[in-house]
């Protein structure tokens, strides 16, 4: 059972973070969960949080009491809105900007280039608003990227309302009344929410293509088992933090050839391209949509953004000549439990960071903090000049080590001895002159020889095609029964032997001495060897042997 | 007995030891495989037994006595031999059964010399019978003498060291020649006359193999041993054809054959062509500019350190190296490896073809140790898989983890394939000092960040080790 600790158990706190209900029409997440609450408190801080606000995620005002957190009101003094910092999901309303305190931090999603006012809010505010998207893409920042994980759901929740609005299966389906192939997706932007998307239709049995502009997604999308398409044509669409940069217009007409052709095949189009803060490129024109069948889905993750399809609403199905097209705003509102509770905990990671381990009393924004820096959009009441930008960092650039790429050459001094062409030449020059000798041999030679060449020769080959299987575990006993096997040399040494003890009998009589050696040698430790090799007994552990033990093995180890 | 029963009886030994070699290609097969190598094997010398007991040795009295002595006693000593043999001393075993092929060849060549019937046989038929006792000879002269070296090199006898003398390419051309030239005035003398020629040609040759592989180094004993497998192989072919016998004409084709593949394999993991290995030079000195200094700071790691990353890990490679049978630390690695995997910690071994001084070396000490031979793997199916490894743990290799041989032009192993356990998160290293590894090269893995050092005798390393990791 666990102890609830009640609220006075923690010490008074200086700071006091703030949670309100999100007040977007359909907007059902939360900015934190009971847990997170738990895990502010233990960093020190106090927590208020609206009533109710925690509810459309599934997160009962008792068990943010439960979890140490004080429940307030909307409006007034207490309000979750006169904490010290105060952690959102949507951007600020001008109503809320209003409830801020001065000199306060409010924490959120921003997108200012939707909201050219937003800023003039919160400067009038003179507020510190650190916008959640702007946190760069940075390893150490992972873990607080709100935008990744968000991404993620939506891309998940993009084919289960894909799959909810076609009228077939998603995977193939065999039954007694007739089979059905898989539903054919794909899916265009490989970021993020694109390698979700791919593999949860994957998971669904789908049979999925995916597109991007980026090279780095064509392993990416193939380890999730799905087909990587290209356009016929060079040019690295790698832009900065892990998203696409505008493309030529050829290579935007190449790629509209290839979504039109794709379009008379598949009957799920998914489309993820964002490009940050800028309206979302069209990629799904009218023509494609049409080109698509009668009962196909498109489903638009950048629909606030503008979209990627031109005949995308924002928030609605439209059904466009018996294709509808998705365009949820809502995804990850679809999903507020799970939704809430990722979006909470990387906000938790956040504040970690900006604690330090001085506890929440040394809570504070460092203009000088790389992760921290970007993001903050306006500073008590200042609009900062945009950050020293770092972006657009070349992608992915491995540390640079002292280890150097081999040079090409050395491939080709693995192989080298010869150029090919001359190798080749050379092995038919030597093969026919082989040839050639063979048949003069075959010409003058006695006929027995030549039968004894053959059996020779076809041994030769015999033994050549059966040893490359051999396992390269086994040589030592492969040499020790060719050792064995080539003591039949005995049968020689047994037909010198004569009737009188002569000399030729005495050196046969040697040479099957020497050969029996070999062969019950060689035969006896192959044998000894093979009976060591064995299988993982898997869970079967041997009475346990101490280190003094061990030493006994050295020779007992035949057994 | 029947000439064609008999040849019916060599046939099925001779499809047994096919099937024998064959059987060898897995692991769960080859235990049947050794079997149908000995039924095979008894089955050619019951026959012959009969054979000549109806023809030379018919009612001889004295020729069985020597025959039977000779059988008990090379069947007392050989089953010594393979009871006693260490795992460790494995190479050393086969180089010397190896010699006692190429000696017996040569015995066999002779007394069959000794025994011949000049009138019995056409002009031709002759000339070409005494080319294949003469090249029977030659051939396993050579294997004996050095099968006899290597062996002595193995146990350490002899250094390790190439010894090389000046213009040896041209004394071995002279040599050659010498050969092929005393086969004339050899093949013109009737039948026991020429006896002196052989034995002069029998004492070339053996001084061809010593000096042949005395010419090798240490690093190439691997080659070696398996090119005198493919040698001992032609000297049984070539008593085959001495003796007009098909049976040993195919086995020794098939002893020849696997010897040779043996041979292309190691070369191949060696970068190294197997010219340049048969007439020797490789191993120190020879080599032109050594490889750039590596410099840099040494890390060295205690051993409960390493265990305390070891019982963290989420999987750990070990790759054993011949350091590890000299220190006879097997036995400790496999009670690491037992502990580790019963943490959970998920543990496999890489093997690099050329590890150890025999092919499949390490494959065999670590079995006799009790590993189970399915966690054990070769170069190619494992080296993708040290990028995700946690811990790498090499013992007592050295070469063969040389990052230099990918990326350094100037290193004498450059272009040889090797085990690339710098991608992991963490390399431990264990080492007696700072020695180069028998190739004579530094190794630049060592002042990589991610390389730490476990200073000491690979057995007393591996003790405290496990000592730690139970803890």
């Amino acid at each position: 059972m666990r102890v609830v600790q009640p609220f006075p158990a923690y010490p008074p706190a200086s700071m006091r973070i703030g949670i309100p209900k999100e007040t977007l029409a359909g907007e059902r997440r939360v900015a934190a969960t009971p847990e997170s609450t738990k895990k502010l408190r233990d960093l020190g801080f106090e927590v208020a949080i609206e009533r109710g606000a925690g509810e459309a995620s599934g997160y009962l005002d008792d068990a943010y009491v439960a979890a140490g957190a004080e429940l307030v009101t909307g409006e007034g003094e207490d309000a979750a809105f006169a904490a010290d910092v105060v952690l959102k999901v949507r951007p600020p309303t001008p109503i809320e900007i209003a409830r801020l305190h001065e000199r306060s931090i409010v924490v959120s999603l921003m997108q200012p280039e939707r909201d050219p006012e937003l800023e003039g809010h919160l400067v009038a505010r003179k507020v510190t608003a650190i916008a959640l998207e702007r946190i760069p893409r940075v390893t150490r920042a992972q873990k607080m990227d709100v935008l990744s994980s968000m991404a993620n759901l939506a891309g998940y929740r993009a084919v289960i309302e894909a799959a909810a609005h076609l009228p077939g299966f998603f995977g193939p389906q065999v039954t007694a009344a007739g089979s059905s192939p898989p539903a054919k997706v794909l899916i265009i932007g490989a970021g993020v929410a694109g390698l979700a998307s791919i593999a949860a239709a994957r998971a669904l049995g789908a049979d999925v293509r995916a597109f991007d502009t980026r090279a780095a997604a064509r392993e990416q999308v193939e380890s999730l088992g799905a087909k990587f398409l290209e356009v016929e044509m060079t040019e690295s669409g790698e832009g900065g933090g892990g998203y696409a940069k505008l493309m030529s217009p050829e290579f935007i007409a190449a790629e509209m050839a290839l979504f039109r052709a794709q379009a008379a095949e598949v009957d799920v189009i998914i489309t993820t391209a964002l490009v940050p803060g800028a309206k979302a490129p069209t990629l799904v024109p009218r023509d494609v949509v049409e080109a698509l069948r009668r009962g196909s889905v498109v489903v638009d993750l950048a629909a606030e953004q503008g979209g990627n399809c031109e005949l995308t609403v924002p928030g609605e199905v439209v059904d466009h000549r018996g294709v509808k097209i998705l365009g949820f705003t809502d995804l990850t509102s679809r999903m507020a439990n799970v939704a809430s509770r990722l979006f909470a905990t990387n906000l938790v990671h956040l504040i970690t960071d900006m604690t330090g381990k001085a506890g929440a009393a040394a809570f504070k924004v460092d203009l000088d903090d790389e992760v921290v820096r970007p993001a903050v959009l306006v500073f008590e009441g200042e609009k900062l000049p945009p950050p020293p930008r770092k972006e657009p960092t070349p992608p992915k650039k491995p540390p640079v080590k002292s280890i150097k790429p081999p040079p090409p050459e050395a491939k080709a001094t693995q192989q080298k001895i010869m150029s090919p062409a001359r190798r080749a030449w050379g092995t038919t020059g030597v093969g026919l002159v082989v040839i050639a000798g063979v048949f003069v041999m075959g010409r003058f030679a006695p006929q027995e020889f030549t039968q004894h060449f053959t059996v020779f020769v076809l041994a030769c080959f015999v033994g050549w095609q059966v040893i490359w299987s051999v396992s390269p575990s086994l040589h030592t006993p492969l040499m020790s029964v060719t050792n064995a096997i080539s003591g039949i040399i005995v049968v020689g040494g047994m037909l010198q032997i004569g009737a009188d003890a002569g000399v030729a009998s005495l050196l046969g009589a040697f040479a099957v001495l020497l050969a029996t050696i070999n062969i019950s040698g060689g035969f006896l430790v192959t044998q000894r060897m093979l009976r060591m090799f064995r299988r993982d007994p898997d869970a079967a552990p041997k009475s346990s042997g101490h280190v003094s033990h061990a030493k006994g093995h050295a020779k007992g180890g035949a057994r | 007995m029947n000439p064609g029963v008999i040849s019916v009886a060599y046939l099925i030994a001779g499809v047994l030891f096919i099937r024998s070699l064959g059987g060898l290609s897995k692991q769960e097969t080859a235990k049947d495989g050794n079997l149908y190598g000995m039924v095979g094997m008894a089955l050619a010398v019951v026959v012959t037994a009969i054979m000549w007991s109806s023809g030379a040795g018919a009612g001889s009295r004295s020729g069985l006595a020597l025959l039977g002595g000779a059988v008990l006693i090379g069947t007392l000593i050989g089953s010594g031999l393979a009871r006693r043999v260490e795992m460790t001393g494995m190479p050393e075993l086969v180089a010397v059964l190896h010699s006692f092929v190429g000696l017996a060849a040569v015995l066999v060549g002779l007394s069959s010399y000794l025994s011949m019937h000049e009138g019995a046989l056409l002009p031709a038929e002759r000339e070409v019978h005494l080319v294949e006792i003469w090249v029977g000879i030659a051939v396993g002269a050579l294997t004996f003498t050095g099968s006899i070296i290597a062996w002595a090199k193995l146990k350490g006898s002899i250094s390790g060291k190439p010894l090389l003398l000046p213009g040896r390419h041209l004394l071995n051309a002279v040599i050659a020649i010498a050969i092929v030239g005393l086969a004339v005035p050899f093949v013109r003398a009737s039948a026991p006359s020429g006896t002196l020629f052989v034995l002069l040609m029998t004492a070339i040759a053996g001084g061809l193999g010593i000096h042949l592989v005395m010419a090798i180094g240490g690093a190439d004993m691997p080659v070696v041993v398996s090119l005198l497998n493919s040698y001992s192989g032609w000297a049984a072919a070539s008593a085959g054809f001495v003796l007009a016998n098909d049976l040993l004409i195919v086995t020794g084709a098939l002893v020849g054959a696997s010897g040779t593949i043996l041979s292309i394999i190691m070369c191949r993991a060696m970068n190294r062509s197997i010219l340049s290995v048969v007439f020797g030079g490789f191993g120190t000195g020879d080599s032109k500019s050594s490889a750039a200094p590596a410099t840099g700071e040494v890390h060295e790691l205690k051993a409960g350190e390493v265990a305390e990353r070891l019982t963290a890990a989420k999987s750990v490679i070990i790759v054993p190296g011949y350091g590890m049978a000299v220190a006879r630390a097997q036995q400790a690695v496999n009670e690491l490896t037992r502990i580790l995997r019963d943490k959970g910690v998920k543990v496999q071994f890489a093997i690099h073809p050329v590890a150890g001084r025999l092919p499949g070396h390490m494959n065999v000490l670590l079995a006799e140790a009790g590993v189970p031979y399915d966690i054990v793997h070769e170069m190619d199916e494992i080296n993708h898989e040290f990028s995700t490894t946690d811990v790498v743990l090499v013992i007592g290799a050295n070469d063969v983890v040389n990052p230099g041989a990918l990326d350094d032009p100037g290193s004498p192993i450059y272009g040889m394939p090797v085990l690339e356990v710098w991608k992991s998160k963490l390399v431990v290293v264990f080492k007696r000092g700072m020695a180069a590894g028998y190739a004579g090269v530094e190794n630049p893995l060592f002042f990589h960040d991610n390389c730490r050092m476990l200073f000491g005798d690979a057995k007393k390393s591996m003790d405290a080790l496990v000592t730690a990791t139970r803890e």
